[in-house]
């Protein structure tokens, strides 16, 4: 068993990256590995609360993040950098996260074996 | 290649600074040939990485990384052949080249057998890739000392 680190930095909605980048991560956890989240940039807006994609036809990838804890996946952090730049607090994303400060991201990469940057 | 999108993992236990140290090396590439020069810096890595007697236990396409893989990419004769680049590299290595069956479905990328199964006539895969799933990058990932992504 190895540690992974995904760490996610586009919005929702970039063509097919982030339901790709959520079917490799899902398939990590299907193969019972331990799957941490890191959610940098822009990737805060995948978690944002309100979102409505139906209304455009798109696919409504939040739910999919919600579904991750079915698989044991329940380390997700982002970097409170990312949110102040963005106008965003912890209240405005649809699931329970960690907050870091960016000088403490590099310390949390190196706890993993394998780091996934998408 | 954009830097932040190459990661690699962390040292394993146990590992010293030696040249003759050997490793595996897992590869992904997530760009198509015209997108960005990735797939193209994973090709010179990979050749690198074997001139020194490393092993590079597979490499994983992934995102549009799969466009590497159409066999009717035809270019212009002065231009670099990235797909034949590919498949003779394969040749002579004996490489796997895993190519992600939904990320290649999705981009219209399909194998003989998956079209006729999708009643469909396309036969597209070039030679030295095959088609597979995500068990397979999980699989390389636990195998590899290393796993490296371009793109």
């Amino acid at each position: 068993m190895k540690r992974y680190l995904f760490v996610l930095r586009k919005a929702p909605h970039s063509g097919a990256y982030v339901q790709e980048l959520l079917d490799i991560i899902l398939t990590t956890a299907a193969f019972d590995q331990h799957v941490s989240l890191l959610l940098l940039d822009d990737a805060v807006f995948q978690l944002k609360n309100g979102q409505n994609p139906d209304c455009t036809g798109m696919k409504d990838t939040a739910a999919i993040f919600k579904a991750l804890e079915i698989y044991d996946v329940n380390n997700i952090y982002t970097e409170l950098e990312s949110l102040q730049e963005r106008g965003l607090t912890v209240d405005d994303l649809c699931l329970p996260l960690q907050t870091l400060c960016r000088r403490d991201i590099a310390g949390l990469i190196q706890d993993f074996d394998v780091v996934f940057s998408g | 290649m954009r830097e932040q999108g190459a990661a690699i993992s962390p040292q394993p236990e146990g590992w010293a600074i030696s040249r003759q140290k050997l490793m595996k090396f897992a590869i992904q590439i997530n760009t198509s040939p015209y997108q960005s020069n990735a797939g193209h810096s994973a090709y010179q890595f990979i050749k690198a990485a074997l001139s020194q007697q490393h092993e590079i236990f597979r490499v994983f396409f992934y995102h549009d990384g799969v466009y590497h893989a159409f066999k009717y990419a035809t270019p212009p004769d002065d231009e670099l052949q990235f797909t034949a680049q590919w498949s003779e590299l394969a040749r002579l290595h004996q490489l796997d080249l895993v190519v992600c069956i939904s990320a290649a479905q999705r981009r219209g990328l399909l194998h003989c057998d998956e079209a006729k199964r999708q009643g469909k006539q396309d036969n597209d895969l070039a030679e030295g890739f095959r088609i597979s799933g995500l068990g397979q990058w999980v699989e390389a990932t636990l195998e590899a000392d290393r796993f490296i992504v371009f793109g």
